[in-house]
């Protein structure tokens, strides 16, 4: 385990251009195969194939599917990959998440790390593809993340029930003496039509799990899928709509105690003074233990009940320390406005000489804006939480996590075990967006198991504590100058975006040892690799260097680089009175799967048809995880405000595997992006979060919901990502159809700031 | 202290000022309720307390007259409530986590308006937050649902 260390010092570079060369110096490394952490943990009569796939004598056929089920469908998706292949309905298979293991690493998810656009198909580029994607199985990274899961799943887990199928029909063979080639599945039966006889796949399971794993296998022709392309049942639907006990903070174990946290709401302070006498006195309070972990320092209190906690850890009495960081939201909107007027920053894209354009364009046909967008909070329904047990040397650790890998060696190294005595139990998430790929939940229920003597404790954040405590979005700020051409068309776009580096945050708290190197490509993603081409555009990506933690949000720099180019694009259009959906026609002129996404949601909108007064819209496109989305919304004028009326959808994600799930995560995405776009900030005062809980960090109500129109599409030849990709395009679209409406100009988020809605 | 519980009169020792929503998940193991804010400004934890939608998180245990049901007494014998009918066949959930309390506060709805037009579904759910967006399938199955109800009344 120690090699997985040395390797991670060397290679940890998300988002960073540089690779070290970890990947050719251990290639063979890279080839071996995990070993089967299903093995081992087999019930009586079970048998195992590979890490997806096992079945028991009674024909159970159970599916690993190894990543975070959060409401993004993939539990569903992961086993029809697996059904397919295998024959089988998806109604015979039971999915499981499975435990922590290597073996279900995530490539995709870093696939796209370097910074490179996603249509860009160079050497370079795909070079980077395969080193980066090598480093996601060379650490044994089970993530899941980067709307990654059905792109590094696709062919895995299809292979994984094609090979399944192959061992079962060997045996079968030998079992019937009869030839593979006379065999067919269907309904995990194995029928010799030939003789009439047939047997289950549970009646050779055992025999076939001892046979060699075939060499290759063939997938299906898409011509022929019975279950993939086409609307499922999702698998968890049932338990969801009876309330069943599936969630993190539903977890109950015998002889278990309930616990919360109450950490320093200033980041990275702790406590100057503090006496916990009277919280220790208080009715059902077990104890009040000290934190102090990379994520923050604070007190965690065990207790009879959650209630119980909750009160004793408001009744702690503490002081804490001052913030090392601008303390209040003017100053953070300063520090950011000095990191853009500062000379530093990596133009993570530099077309033509932009320079030069600008220094000859007449200063009647140069436009500069200012855009700036607030911190966010991911506000996920589950409240933070985890439940742990610390019993003879074992550590099991009952977590909704989304990086079960990591949580284990954290969590680890918190109570003093190797990774081999960490069981992490991934249970089903109220919400996850990226908050729950961090560790801080697990690590405190760890810490506080090391202090109950073996009995298990669950550990529930309140509301207050969950929303004061996040990694957040980062803030951002943009100074964008653009030079029209005679047409009307932008000559030359500079962009300049400063943020704090998130791959910087996430190693502070996750390995402080190690310094992140090259660009921070999130800083500036969904600006820099867009699919327009200007003869003269740069766009440059500045860390601003504010210590507050900032994480993974639901399409990372992608949630304000679409805001930021795209209200950009509209400016320039209005300003050069050029329609802005002709106008980025023409420049994506080069990029068939955009023009093809442009034009489908214009024709449903029925974009340019003349509106009933007091109607306006506005659209916006961006390519993100490898997914083209336009939107287009209409917004009406009415009494009580702005109201948002309708919203036209179209996705070209590739390949499309399940078309309910993709019709529900694009509306989930633009639902989540509309929620940050109208009312969401958090802001600082005194380096405490001002917000704490729905009061005063609310998302969109179903009454503000608009009615959707969706449509995906299959035009590019490389599969997309789905469950973020709908979030960028949703803020612009809105800002931009605001505009439309009132004339008025929305450069900073959220627009309840500037503009009343209904 | 007494409650009822879907049906069944539960013994439990809770202090009074406990919220009903604890008393419920932690004492007496009904899981149903999800915790989201303990302000009831979510509506994650929503009950009935004799057919009266009810957030529970917020509600003293000790101050609980009436009978109290949760998403695990509102189907029978295995046969779902048509509002979780409803939101099975239109597939509603994505995580899953606020979609109790939804179905809580759709069952009231439906009890009170048979045939809710959109107004009165918004006005009704305006308490349940979704982060997810669930909500076009949520006005859907509720116009489902309330098909159903009536076909099976």
């Amino acid at each position: 385990m120690a090699s997985i260390g040395k390797i991670a010092r060397r290679t940890f570079l998300i988002g960073a251009a540089a690779i070290a060369g970890g990947i050719a110096v251990g290639y063979y490394y890279y080839r071996r195969p995990y070993p089967n952490p299903l093995e081992g943990e087999l019930a009586e009569g079970e048998a195992t194939f590979n890490p997806f796939v096992k079945i028991a004598a009674d024909n159970t056929i159970t599916v690993i599917a190894p990543r975070a089920e959060m409401g993004q469908g993939i539990a569903t998706s992961l086993a029809a990959l697996v059904a397919e292949e295998l024959d089988v309905p998806l109604e015979a298979v039971t999915v499981e998440h499975g435990p922590a293991s290597w073996a279900y690493f995530n490539t995709a998810m870093f696939a796209e790390g370097g910074p490179f656009a996603f249509y860009d198909e160079g050497m370079m580029a795909e070079m980077a593809r395969g080193a980066m994607g090598g480093l996601g199985k060379l650490l044994g990274l089970q993530g899941t993340g980067g709307s990654s899961s059905i792109r590094d799943g696709f062919d895995k887990m299809r292979e994984a029930g094609a090979a399944t199928r192959a061992m079962l029909l060997a045996a079968a063979a030998a079992r019937l003496s009869a030839p593979v080639a006379e065999l067919t599945t269907r309904d995990a039966t194995i029928r010799h039509d030939p003789s009439g006889r047939s047997v289950t796949y549970g009646d050779v399971a055992a025999a076939a799990a001892t046979m060699d794993a075939p060499a290759s296998v063939t997938l299906k022709d898409r011509k022929d899928w019975k279950i993939l392309g086409k609307a499922q049942k999702r698998v968890d639907m049932y338990a969801k709509v009876t309330g069943a006990p599936i969630f993190g903070i539903d977890v109950d174990l015998p002889d278990m105690l309930y616990g919360t946290v109450r950490m320093s709401p200033r980041f990275g302070a702790k406590a100057i003074r503090s006496d916990a006498t009277k919280a220790e006195k208080m009715p059902g309070v077990v104890k009040v233990v000290p934190i102090d972990t990379t994520y923050g320092a604070g007190f965690g209190v065990i207790a009879t009940n959650t209630w119980a906690a909750f009160r004793a850890a408001e009744a702690i009495d503490v002081e804490w320390g001052p913030a090392g960081y601008p303390a209040d939201s003017a100053a953070i909107a300063s520090a950011l406005r000095d990191a853009l007027a500062s000379g530093s920053g990596s133009a993570l894209r530099d077309d033509g000489d932009v320079d030069t354009a600008f220094a000859d364009g007449p200063r009647e046909r140069i436009i500069e804006a200012d855009y700036e967008v607030p911190y966010l909070a991911h506000a996920c329904m589950e409240p933070m939480n985890a439940t742990a047990r610390l019993k003879d040397g074992i550590l099991d650790v009952w977590s909704p996590n989304q990086m079960p890998t990591l949580t284990r060696q954290l969590c680890a190294g918190l109570a003093g075990l190797e990774q081999d005595q960490v069981k992490v139990h991934t249970t089903y998430m109220g919400g996850g967006f990226g908050r729950r790929g961090e560790m801080d939940f697990s690590m405190y229920a760890t810490l506080l198991a090391r202090e109950t003597d073996g009995r298990p404790v669950k550990v529930t954040w309140t509301r207050e504590e969950d929303t004061t405590h996040d990694v957040y979005r980062p803030a951002a700020a943009g100074r964008f100058s653009a030079r029209l051409g005679d047409d009307g068309m932008p000559l030359a776009i500079d962009m300049r975006i400063a943020a704090p580096s998130i791959v910087a945050s996430v190693l502070r708290r996750t390995f402080p040892s190690l310094t992140p190197v090259g660009p921070d490509k999130t800083i500036s993603e969904g600006s820099h690799d867009q699919p327009y081409s200007v003869p003269n555009y740069r766009v440059s990506a500045i860390p601003a260097d504010i210590s507050i933690p900032v994480g993974f949000w639901r399409s990372v720099g992608n949630s304000y680089n679409g805001f930021f180019h795209e209200c950009f694009l509209d400016e320039i259009a209005a300003a050069g009175k050029v329609d802005p959906v002709d106008m980025r026609r023409k420049l994506m002129a080069g990029y068939p799967a955009a023009v093809a996404v442009v034009d489908k949601v214009a024709a449903m909108a029925r974009w340019g048809e003349p509106l009933a007064p007091g109607r306006a819209k506005g659209f916006a496109f961006t390519l993100s995880f490898g997914a083209w989305v336009g939107e287009v919304v209409q917004v009406a004028d009415t009494p009580s405000g702005i109201r948002i009326e309708k919203m036209w959808i179209a996705a070209d994600v590739g390949t499309a595997i399940d078309p309910g799930i993709i019709e529900a995560q694009l509306i989930s995405g633009a639902v989540y992006g509309l929620s940050s776009a109208l009312g969401q900030e958090i802001t600082f005062a005194d380096g405490v979060v001002e917000q704490s809980n729905f009061h005063d960090y609310d998302a969109l109500r179903i009454a503000q919901c608009p009615e959707f129109e969706v449509a995906i599409l299959e035009n590019f030849h490389r599969m997309g990502g789905v469950g973020e990709i709908a979030t960028p395009p949703a803020p612009p679209a809105l800002a931009n159809a605001v505009f439309a409406l009132t004339g008025k100009r929305a450069r900073r988020l959220p627009l309840a700031r500037d503009f009343a809605f209904a | 202290m007494r409650l009822t519980v879907n049906g069944t009169v539960i013994e439990i020792d809770a202090d009074p000022d406990m919220p009903l929503l604890w008393a419920l998940r932690d004492l007496a193991g009904i899981k149903g309720p999800k915790f989201g804010c303990g302000i009831a400004a979510c509506g994650a934890c929503t009950v009935l307390i004799d057919g009266q939608p009810a957030r529970s998180c917020s509600l003293p245990v000790g101050g609980v007259e009436g009978e109290v049901t949760t998403i695990e007494g509102i189907s029978s014998d295995g046969v779902l409530h048509p509002v979780q009918q409803a939101w099975l066949d239109e597939q509603v959930a994505q995580c899953g986590y606020c979609q109790t309390g939804q179905i809580m506060s759709a069952v009231a709805l439906l009890d009170e308006i048979a045939e809710p037009t959109d107004a009165q579904i918004d006005d009704a759910m305006g308490g349940n937050l979704c982060r997810c967006g669930t909500y076009p399938r949520i006005r859907a199955a509720i116009k489902k649902a309330a098909a159903l109800k009536l076909a099976r009344a």
